[in-house]
Formats: C-alpha cells, sequence, structure tokens
C-alpha cells in the first residue's frame, strides 16, 4: 500500500530525513516513536505534499503510484489524511463550511456524488454524536478558539468524514485530558478497516492502549532505526532513547 | 455561508468575467461630446420641466470651472470628456416602454443572461419578491412590482418618470444631500445624469420587499451617469440593492453615479451594492472608471442608515458612501468589501460626519489586493462640537495575495467635541501558506482555497448583506480573485 525507499529529506540547507525506508501493508496500523526534532512531522508532510520538503533522493509509492508527482489536494483525493501536530485556523469559516467544502472535494475526486446542506448535515452528525463534538464547535470557525484537545477532536472528525485509506496522525493524543484520550482513541480504533491504514506519531504509550498498533518503528535522527510489535513501544516508555543515539550516529 | 461550497463549484464552472457580452441593438444617441445642447438634448428626451434644466445647466457652468480632484491614489490617463456620449438608449425605449411587451426582445434576453428577473413570477437568486428596475445604458427599461408596492404607497419608479410624475418630492430633495457643485464627478453628473431609480417610503411603512437597481452598460463609448434618490419619511423602513455589469471593452468608459438618501425620523435604510463593472483585462486594457458619489442625511432623530459594498469590479474605483448624521442619535454604519486583482485599483471608503447628539457610527473596511493591484481605504470621522456623547469605531483590514499588490490605510479623525470617543484598529495580513495547505490537504484546490480564505476574512461584512446576495457575493469574491494564486 504504502512503500517508502531511501528517503532523503531536505528542509533548507539542512537534511533532515536521511534515508527512511517503511513499508506498510493495507489495513495494518503503525506506530512511530522518536526523540523531539527526529522528524516524525517532517515525514507526515512529505506524505502529504508540503511545499518546503524537498526529496533529494529515494522514492514513496502509495498505491502503485508514484506519491511524490502529485499536488497536495490530489493526495487528498487519493485517500491521504494528515491529522496536524498543529492544526490551523482561519477565521471567518465556519467548521461546518470548511468540512463540507473538504468532503465535497474529496467525493467529486472520486466520482461520487456532492452532499447537498441536508445530505451533509446528517452525514456529519454521525461522527460528531460518537467524538463528542458539538453543534455549537462546528459553527465556529476553524480551529478559531479552539482549546488544544478540541483541535485534537477536530482532526479526528475530518478523518472520519473524508474517508481515507492512509491517515498520518501526528500527536493527536497531545493536549488531551483522559476522557478525551478515551474518546478519540475509541473514534480512530472505529476507523480501522482492512482497506485503511495508519500511520500514528506519538510520544506516549496510552494513545497505543485504545489504538493497538501492528508495527512500532523508532525515528531517529532522520532514520528508522528499530522496529516491533506493540511491546516496543512498552519498552520505549520504560528506557527512552538513549540507545538509539548511538545507532543513529 | 452555508452556500460556500456551491459556490466554490459554481466558480469553477463560469469564465472570469461572465457578463463581459454586449447586446447587438438600435440605439438612439446624442452626438459625441458635451456642450449646453447635449444637456438640451438629453432634458428634452426626458421631457423635463424647465426647472431641471436650468438646475443640469447651472451645474454645468459650474463644473467648467472645476478641477478633477487628483488626491485619491489612482493613476489614469486624462480623460476626454469631449470623446464620449452622454447619452444613449434603446431605440424602442426611446419614451419609455409601457409593458414588458414593448421592451425589445434583445434586452429582456440581456437580463435573463444576468439573471436579473424582469417578470414578477421569475424569482431572483431563488427568492421571491424582489422588485427590480433595469437601467440600460441612459434609460430605465422596466421596472417590476410598481402596481403591488403602490398599495402601500410606495414610491419605484426610474427618476426620469418621477420628475414627471412626482415633481414636489423630486424637487424637494433633489441635490439636498449632493449638492450640484458638490465635487467635479457629482457635478458633472447633475449636469448629464439620465435615468436612475426614485423611491419613496411614506410614514411608518415598513417596505415589504427587496428594491433593486440593476445598471448595465452596453453602448461603447459611453458614460454611464445615474441618480438614484431614496427618501424614507417618519417611522419607515427600505432595504435596496444595486448592482453592475457592463460588456468587455478595450476602452475605458466613465461611469459617474450620485446616490442621495434622505431619513427622517426614525427612518431606516439598508443599501447594499454588489460591483461588479467590468474590471479591465489581466494588463490593465479596457475596464470601467467608477466615480462615484453616495452620501445619506440621517435628517432625523433616530435614523439609521446602513452602506454595505461589494466591491469587485471596475478598473478604478473612487467612491466613499458618507453619513451626515444630524438627528439626535442617528446612527451610520459602512460596511465595505474591496478586492482588486490584476492592474485594478481602488480608493474607498466612508465619511462620518457626526453633528447631533449621542450619535455613533461604525466602519468596517476589508481590503484585498492581488495581482498588480493597489487598494487604498480613505476615511474620514468627523465630530462637530454639538455632537455630544458621538461615538465611532473603525476597523480595516488588508489582505494582501502575492508579491506584487499594495494596501494602505488612510483614516482621517477630526474631533471638536471632548465628550465624543474615536476608536480605529487596524491590520494587515497575507494569507499564510499554512493555511492554504491545510486546505489543500483535505482536498480543497489552491484557487478555492482562497476563495474559501478571503470569504472567512471577509464574513463580517458579507453577513451584513441581505442573505439572497450574499450567496452571489460570495461567488463573487472567488471569481474575481481567478488566477491570483500559482
Ligand atoms: N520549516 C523548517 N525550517 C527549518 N527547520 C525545520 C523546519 N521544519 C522542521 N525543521 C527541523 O527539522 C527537524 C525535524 O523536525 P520535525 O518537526 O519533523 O520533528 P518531530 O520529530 O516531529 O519533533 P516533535 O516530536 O518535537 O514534534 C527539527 O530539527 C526542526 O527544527
Ligand atoms: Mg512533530
Amino acid at each position: 500500500m504504502l512503500e517508502i525507499n531511501n528517503l532523503h529529506v531536505n528542509v533548507g540547507e539542512t537534511e533532515i530525513l536521511k534515508g527512511l525506508n517503511l513499508k506498510i501493508n493495507a489495513g495494518e496500523v503503525h506506530a512511530i516513536m522518536g526523540p523531539n526534532g527526529a522528524g516524525k512531522s517532517t515525514l507526515s508532510y512529505v506524505l502529504s505534499g508540503r511545499v518546503g520538503y524537498e526529496v533529494t533522493k529515494g522514492s514513496i509509492i502509495y498505491q502503485g503510484k508514484n506519491l511524490l508527482d502529485m499536488e497536495p489536494e490530489k493526495r487528498a483525493g487519493e485517500g491521504i489524511f494528515l491529522a496536524f501536530q498543529y492544526p490551523v485556523e482561519i477565521p471567518g469559516v465556519s467548521t461546518m463550511n470548511f468540512l463540507k467544502a473538504a468532503v465535497n472535494s474529496v467525493r467529486k475526486y472520486r466520482g461520487k456524488k456532492e452532499f447537498d446542506a441536508m445530505e451533509f448535515l446528517k452525514f456529519v452528525r454521525e461522527q460528531t454524536k460518537i467524538l463528542n463534538i458539538s453543534d455549537d464547535m462546528l459553527k465556529r470557525a476553524v480551529n478559531v478558539g479552539f482549546s488544544g484537545g478540541e483541535k485534537k477532536r477536530a482532526e479526528v472528525l475530518q478523518m472520519a468524514v473524508l474517508d481515507p485509506i492512509l491517515a498520518v496522525l501526528d500527536e493527536t493524543d497531545s493536549g488531551l485530558d483522559v476522557d478525551a484520550l478515551r474518546i478519540v482513541g475509541e473514534g480512530v480504533t472505529a476507523l480501522r478497516s482492512s482497506e485503511r491504514s495508519m500511520l500514528v506519531i506519538t510520544h506516549y504509550q496510552r494513545l497505543l492502549d485504545y489504538i493497538v498498533p501492528d508495527v512500532v518503528h523508532v525515528l531517529a535522527s532522520g532514520k528508522i532505526v528499530d522496529t516491533g510489535d506493540k511491546n516496543l513501544a512498552l519498552e520505549l516508555e520504560k528506557n527512552g532513547y538513549e540507545t538509539y543515539s548511538e545507532a543513529a550516529a | 455561508m452555508v452556500a460556500v461550497k456551491e459556490t466554490l463549484d459554481q466558480v469553477q464552472t463560469v469564465e472570469k468575467y461572465k457578463f463581459g457580452f454586449v447586446t447587438d441593438i438600435e440605439v438612439d444617441q446624442a452626438p459625441k461630446g458635451l456642450n449646453e445642447d447635449i444637456i438640451r438634448f438629453i432634458s428634452k428626451k426626458k421631457d423635463e420641466p424647465s426647472w431641471l434644466l436650468d438646475w443640469r445647466l447651472k451645474a454645468y457652468e459650474h463644473w467648467l470651472g472645476m478641477e478633477e480632484p487628483d488626491w485619491a491614489k489612482v493613476g489614469y490617463p486624462k480623460i476626454d470628456y469631449q470623446d464620449a456620449f452622454y447619452y444613449s438608449a434603446p431605440k424602442s425605449g426611446d419614451d419609455g416602454p409601457e409593458t414588458l411587451d414593448d421592451v425589445d426582445p434583445e434586452i429582456l434576453e440581456t437580463y435573463k443572461k444576468l439573471g436579473i428577473p424582469l417578470h414578477e413570477q421569475e424569482v431572483l437568486a431563488g427568492v421571491k419578491n424582489v422588485a427590480v428596475d433595469a437601467v440600460f445604458d441612459s434609460v430605465s427599461v422596466a421596472t417590476t412590482f410598481k402596481e403591488a408596492l403602490s398599495k402601500e404607497g410606495i414610491i419605484f419608479c426610474p427618476i426620469s418618470e418621477a420628475v414627471k410624475e412626482y415633481p414636489e418630492l423630486v424637487r424637494k430633495y433633489l441635490g439636498s444631500v449632493v449638492p450640484y457643485s458638490d465635487n467635479f464627478f457629482a457635478t458633472l453628473n447633475s449636469a448629464v445624469f439620465t435615468d436612475g431609480s426614485f423611491v419613496y417610503i411614506p410614514k411608518g411603512v415598513d417596505c415589504p420587499m427587496e428594491l433593486s437597481t440593476y445598471f448595465r452598460i452596453n453602448a461603447s463609448n459611453t458614460g454611464q451617469f445615474e441618480r438614484t434618490l431614496i427618501i424614507a419619511d417618519e417611522g419607515s423602513k427600505v432595504s435596496y440593492l444595486e448592482g453592475c455589469t457592463a460588456p468587455m471593452r478595450d476602452e475605458n468608459q466613465l461611469h459617474a453615479a450620485v446616490v442621495e438618501l434622505v431619513l427622517l425620523d426614525d427612518a431606516d435604510i439598508k443599501y447594499s451594492t454588489v460591483q461588479n463593472w467590468y474590471p479591465g483585462d489581466e494588463n490593465g486594457v479596457g475596464g470601467i472608471y467608477n466615480f462615484v458619489t453616495k452620501r445619506a442625511a440621517c435628517r432625523g432623530k433616530n435614523s439609521k442608515v446602513s452602506w454595505t459594498q461589494v466591491e469587485t469590479g471596475s478598473a478604478i474605483t473612487w467612491k466613499y458612501p458618507s453619513c451626515i448624521l444630524q438627528g439626535d442619535n442617528s446612527v451610520g454604519e459602512f460596511y465595505s468589501v474591496a478586492i482588486t486583482n490584476n492592474c485594478q485599483q481602488a480608493d474607498t471608503g466612508t465619511k462620518m460626519i457626526h453633528l447631533g447628539k449621542n450619535t455613533s457610527s461604525k466602519i468596517i473596511a476589508k481590503g484585498i489586493s492581488a495581482g498588480r493591484s493597489q487598494s487604498t481605504y480613505r476615511g474620514l470621522v468627523k465630530m462637530m462640537p454639538k455632537a455630544e456623547e458621538a461615538r465611532n469605531y473603525t476597523q480595516c483590514d488588508s489582505l494582501l495575495i502575492g508579491k506584487k499588490c499594495g494596501a494602505h490605510t488612510v483614516p482621517y479623525i477630526e474631533s471638536r467635541n471632548q465628550s465624543a470617543k474615536v476608536e480605529h484598529e487596524a491590520t494587515t495580513s497575507k494569507i499564510a501558506d499554512d493555511q492554504l495547505f491545510y486546505c489543500r490537504q483535505r482536498g480543497i484546490s489552491e484557487e478555492d482555497a482562497v476563495a474559501l480564505i478571503v470569504n472567512g476574512f471577509c464574513r463580517d461584512v458579507l453577513q451584513e448583506l441581505p442573505m439572497e446576495f450574499a450567496v452571489e457575493a460570495q461567488k463573487l469574491v472567488g471569481i474575481s480573485l481567478e488566477g491570483s494564486v500559482g
């Protein structure tokens, strides 16, 4: 489904990813953990096509296609979704309208009929119930004045309505209180399916209690330096990343 | 805002300026040029009383001694006022068609293409009950719902007709807000104005439908000089909208309109404009010069006037809808979105003149500049000595798209009363890369993302428009910014 080979990425003059390899099969959930500044968010931006992240070497093949050739909106249409570590505010644009614009754009891309206002409202309500998101929040401008936890829940809502094939969640657990963590964790888990893969970036094992990963990777200094099953996350929580600093160097 | 998505889709399917076609009809034109005879010609065509001809001639006399203003931040080659036509009317419309059956089918077709209903059973933008006065070049070709409105005592008709039917009202108020000597363009208008709308709302009447005038410039080399006069008597209320389009032509055409609003005690006028004159091409060739004087006089106490404008068209916009807050407790509002793209120039804003006690005004101006365009907000807030406890709040926000455009804010504040309060806030921002990327990651194309973000930026103003026109305006925001990114 996704195959990253020897990926080198520069931001400006600095090389951030230095030969990263990663393979995700359909339906799998992979977790990526790693120290601050390791390049986790960088990887998420390269997957979603943000400008300024220059691939100098290597390839990304997504569903048999060269992902790096595609514009960000095309990737979204093809099923790539990124839950941002820092969701962006768009003043004056209600969350509802934004969602509708997004959903209808990808539906159009996927050759499905676009929703009218009534259909969309019904469709979105099914998801907001699960994620405990109020209608009031949907009326507010995108991420403007949202608390940290509200922003993250709104990201998961977007994931739910955009029906992705590969969802990248960048620290979706940060800033959540215990109840919100459970709601988000269960919400994401409910979206698991044999056709949907996930790449979950996190610093904490606790999210992985809800979203149990098939594979856990350690990303340090721009490379995957270790790979294991869910128990690797538990070990990391105990021992930290000390042991990897040499391996990466 | 619910309609943003439909809007975005429609934006994709229309071409850049979809109103740019020309209607091929026989016209009745005055000879080229401007002199007393031309003014007499216009006055005769309209079968005007002599007081009005005298007024026109006085204005012309005055105009000859005036200088074209050059203080606005706009540049254009000198206009040759002798090289234009000052009167152009469809042949059939010579003395005003009696019914729609008398209107040239080509013209009816034109309005159909523009989406403006001239049959009362048709609906405008999905809403019934919008009365329309359609002004085509120099004449009004049709006015709808006249009878239904007259049952309430409301007068809604072409001003040329009002001059004949209601001479006392016209004579009393014409030029009472914008005198013939006011400024270069208003004075020119006073001399040569051809048509426009006249509205009178009697005491205590809340106008049951939206009134609107749709201005269309069709003939080439012709200036449009319309004049609108709205009188809201004591305790009355009306919402009025004007829209404008013109064909795409390589030449610049002058549009110098005057709008006068009169409000008596407790009256309420909401005046909305969606201005979409042809803006010229990407290289700045052609387009309308939109030099307009609009002013409201809140003569009565507790009266309220609200100007809302969405200015997306014209090569040059020079326009400052103003409020004279004379009655105690009167309120003036100005909500403006001005979008400039390519080589457009806009110098627009408002004047709030506080004369009465406890008067208040609010200004929300949003300027969006893209391409190589220049946009200036120019506003004056003046607190006169008797304006006890008067208040003003002004907010000016500019949004820049790209690196070659400019946005400028020129607020003038003059306070001659200690108890008056004036507040001013201004911001300048750019569409952030992270906002664009966020939208695109969600599948929204770059162009749609810009339209969405700009619509969000303008929200405070767009929501002031009557609902049915807000959708139109949102579309226009998207269309007018096409090609501004990438
Ligand atoms: N736009 C940028 N300009 C300069 N340096 C950048 C830019 N973006 C990322 N970097 C650098 O790249 C490195 C990797 O950043 P990245 O955000 O991918 O780390 P991360 O693994 O997500 O860290 P965290 O756990 O703190 O979120 C950091 O050293 C960061 O400073
Ligand atoms: Mg990060």
